[in-house]
Order: C-alpha cells, then structure tokens, then sequence
C-alpha cells in the first residue's frame, strides 16, 4: 500500500496542534516542543512511503517527537533533570497512549490557548502566538498579514516565548474563578483575527481571508474544547454568519458593496444555517454576552429575504443592549444607521451628528460616510457630498476609496441634473 | 521560582494621606505580610525611605559619581518591595493584586533571574 505524500500532510495537519500541546507539556518548553515535533515530520515523510501508515499515527508523531527531546537533551547536557523522567516516560509505552488519547490530550489544547493569550503578555503578541503555535502559520505568513516586516514578527514570537519561559506563565487551564475573564482574552484574540481578515482593506487579500478561516477554526476548536459555554458558541456563531457574507462584500470592479446591496442569493446557505443554530444554542444556555447579541443582530440580518425585509427596531434595540454592555462610538455608529432604517433618516441622522460633534471617532471614514448617506437619502446632496468628500480623504484602503468615489460621482450627477433642469 | 514585587507609589500623594487613611494602610501591609508568611511565600520584603532621600551612584573611567536623587523621575516612585516564593507567574500576580499599595500605584512582578550551572 502507498501512501500520497497529500495523505501525510494531511495528518500533520489535523495532528499537529493535539501533539504540540501534549510534547509542551512533556518537555515544558514551546520552543524545544516545536523542533521536536519538525524533526518527527520529517521522519514520518522518510518512513512512513516505505513501512506504511502506522495504525495510530499521533501516538507514532507523539513517540518519535518524544525521542527527538531526548537526544537532544543528552546531545547538549542541557536540562539533565528531565532525562529521566523523559526516558520513563518514551519507554513507557502505556504513558504514551494514555496521553495521546482521550481527555488529557484535550486538556492540552487548552492549556495551550490559554497559555497563548496569557494576559502577562501583550495583544499583538497573543496573536502572534496564538496563530503561530496554535495555528501552525508561519512566522512570514503572519507578518504579511499583519503588514508588519517579518523581522518585527520573528521578535514578537520570540520575546513572547522567551517571557513564558523566564516568568514562568503556567502552562494550566484557569481556575474557575479565573475562567470567565481569562477566556474573554481568548475569545478577543479570535475575534481580532478575525477581524483582521474580515477589514480586508489593504494588503494581499487572499492571505488576509485566511485569517478568517484560522480564526474560525480556532473558534470550532474552543467550542468543541468548552462546550457547556455560551460564549464560545455565540463568537463563532458571528464569526460564521458574518463571514458569509464574505463573497459579496466587494463587486468585480474592487469596490465595497453595503450590506443592503449585497446579493444575498450569493450568501453562504451553509454556514448560516450553522451559525444561526450556534447563536440559538448560545443564548438557551445563558444571559446574552456581547458576542450573543452582535451574533444576534447578525442572525437578523441573515435571516432577512432583503434589506427592506430586516427587523430593523430588533436590531435597534439589541444595539441599544449592546450599548449598554459595551459602550463604544462605533456601536453607536451602528446603532443610528439601524435608528435610521427603523424610524427614518433624520433619528439617525441625530445620532451620528451627535457623534460628529463628540469628536469620539477622529480619523474613522465611516462615520462621515454614514454621515453623507443619510444625507444622500433626504435628498441634501451639495451636503451629503460634501461629507462624502471627508470620508474619502480619511479612508485607507483602495476597496472604500472606490466605493466613496462611486458614490460622489452618483451625488454631483444628480446636482448636475438638478442645475441643468 | 522567586519574584520580586517591586511597588509604585506617588510619594507626594502619599505624603498627602490623612492619619487614618495611613493607618489603615499600614494595617493592610501588615495583614498582607503575615499571610504571605503563614503560606510560606514570604522570602523578605522591605519599605524604602523616599526618593528625596536617594543617591544615585555611577563609576565612569574609574572615578565614581554621585548624584542626589532617584536614577529616573517618574510619576509613581519605588517605595518598597517584596520577594516571594511562587509556583509560577500567575501565583505570583495573585499575591501582588493583594499588596494595599496595588490599589492606587503599580506592582511590577519581575521573576528572579535563574542561573545554570556551567556542566
């Protein structure tokens, strides 16, 4: 029987996380762990065409991982005090099955992403870690998404590696009073990267969805870790819906399109319906969080034939909620365009005004952009262009800019008509 | 593994503290103190005088300088520290949220340097 080299890649793949995270607690350091397990790869890749798939091929990777340490660690003489404890432990083959299956091993995954957004260390460096060790990209990879030179990235990891080490940041799953607040950081480092893919704004767009994908991935994986959480649920629940969208969101020419514009036949049916029975799942097992009530209002929209058809007042008031949890000008911002559709242009008009002349959100596009549609729909347009005009000059990206062109050209043709006739 | 707990305070608003508010935090640090010494963390700790009271030594080209005063002017100055015994980063952030002089200055936690030996 042969075996494809796509076939062994395929298990490294699904394995490698359950299997770093068991050998980072067998050896006690990420960096150790991860040459490690490189070097079992690498075996695996020689052996595996010629002998065949073992039967258990994690346990294979977790052993061969494991002997790996152990030479190096009698190469260097390095750590002399966890030779023999290795070595009981490799020779042991009941050790190894019992820590390569069943709850242990799970166990380890978390431990591992709590590890990784320890909030000893700072945001950047969570996400950096947090995809690199729990994601497997590259360190390059993270970079390009990031936007940040790839040496800047290499020292993040290993500053961050290097504090665990030095500090000691246990490698544990939170106590239970420690739980909710520690798995908050968890859920905002997904979320971010989340985010970070899901803006898409500059840089190369198809390493950015990518971290959508890691992030929904990642998500999966923290529910399926934590299943009787509602949180977990709720933020993958968003993730999901939001990111079915994802195909509408900019037409061929490379230009945003607005939600109430997006071809909803194009959605993805699939992951809504998942994502739609997260959310429900998430709000049955307790009080609404933030996630639960961004996922919500994301479900409203999912569930809606057309814009027009969206329970606006729902979405309104859920804001409203929102607001109350979570107060943020940008919620708010979201708010008014919702006040808008459920009472009418000039109520949130009111609302983003109010904000304007807060000063709350300097240098954010979208809050003239909002601004100047509201404007464009009571037929204000020398006003509503002018706003336009703020907006293009404060947005960043090309996909926005294009979008705030379009529509100043749409706003001057009509003033050119009105001026004509 | 040892940490040092070093703690920030603002030593003129300090100053500025009525009896009883000095009192009750005196009383504090004495409570925080005898825990951390009934749990076996405690390896020792000290209050310093203030930084108008320090002098800032540096040896250049062989001749040594003083200067009057603390090696940095900061907002929040050095007034004391502890060093613990703790299994790891997090027993040792646990124990620093306790310290009184947390509530309105700043714990830094600094892990104590680990040497091996030369084989």
């Amino acid at each position: 029987m042969s075996i494809e080299p796509s076939q062994i890649e395929r298990v490294f793949r699904e394995e490698r996380g359950r299997i770093l995270a068991t050998l980072i607690r067998f050896v006690g350091e990420i960096d150790v762990a991860e040459e490690a397990l490189a070097a079992a790869f690498e075996a695996a890749l020689l052996q595996w065409p010629a002998e065949g798939m073992p039967d258990n091929p994690r346990a294979w990777l977790v052993r061969a991982s494991r002997n790996k340490v152990i030479d190096r660690v009698r190469r260097e003489r390095v750590a002399a005090e966890k030779l023999p404890e290795l070595e009981r432990a490799a020779l042991e083959d009941g050790v190894v099955w019992a820590s390569v299956d069943g709850a242990a091993v799970e166990d380890d995954r978390l431990r591992l992403i709590f590890t990784c957004c320890h909030p000893a260390l700072n945001v950047e460096a969570q996400v950096a870690l947090t995809l690199r060790i729990l994601g497997g990209l590259g360190t390059e990879e993270i970079a390009r998404a990031f936007l940040v030179p790839s040496a800047t990235m290499g020292q993040r990891i290993v500053r961050a590696k290097a504090k665990i080490r030095a500090a000691r940041i246990p490698y544990r799953i939170p106590e239970a009073e420690d739980l909710p607040e520690r798995l908050d950081a968890v859920l905002a480092v997904l979320y971010l990267i989340f985010n970070e893919g899901y803006a898409a704004g500059s840089g190369e767009r198809l390493v950015r969805a990518d971290l959508c994908v890691e992030a929904i991935r990642l998500g999966r994986l923290l529910v399926e870790l934590l299943p009787e959480r509602a949180e977990p649920a709720a933020l993958l629940g968003l993730m999901l819906l939001t990111d079915a969208r994802r195909a509408t969101r900019v037409d061929a020419e490379g230009v945003s399109v607005l939600l109430e514009d997006q071809d909803r036949s194009l959605w993805d049916a699939e992951q809504i319906r998942e994502g739609l029975a997260l959310v429900n799942a998430a709000l049955r097992k307790g009080p609404a969080g933030t996630y639960a009530i961004q996922a919500a209002i994301a479900a409203l929209h999912a569930e809606a034939r057309t814009a027009a058809d969206t329970d606006w007042p729902q979405i309104a008031s859920l804001y409203s909620l929102l607001l109350r949890r979570h107060p943020s000008p940008v919620v708010e911002l979201n708010r008014a365009v919702a006040v808008a559709m459920a009472d009418g242009c000039e109520a949130g008009l009111l609302i983003v005004e109010r904000l304007i002349d807060a000063d709350v959100l300097p240098g954010y596009h979208w809050l003239p952009a909002a601004r100047a549609d509201l404007l464009r729909r009571l037929r204000r347009f020398t006003e509503a262009e002018a706003a336009y005009r703020q907006a293009r000059a404060l947005a960043g990206n090309a996909t926005d800019q294009r979008f705030l062109e379009r529509r100043i050209a749409e706003v001057l043709a009509v003033l050119q008509r009105h001026s004509g006739g | 593994m040892q940490y040092m707990l070093l703690i920030y305070t603002n030593e003129a608003e300090m100053a500025a503290r009525k009896p009883g508010e000095l009192s009750a935090m005196t009383q504090g640090y004495t409570e925080f103190t005898q825990s951390i010494v009934r749990s076996g963390n405690y390896r020792s700790g000290e209050a310093l005088e203030p930084t108008s009271t320090a002098t800032t030594v540096h040896v250049r080209d062989g001749k040594v300088l003083q200067t009057d005063g603390p090696y940095a002017e900061t907002k929040e100055q050095l007034g004391g520290f502890y060093l613990v015994e703790a299994q790891d980063l997090d027993e040792a952030t646990k124990m620093a949220a306790r310290i009184p002089g947390a509530e309105r200055g700043y714990v830094e936690v600094r892990p104590v340097r680990v040497f091996t030996k030369p084989t």
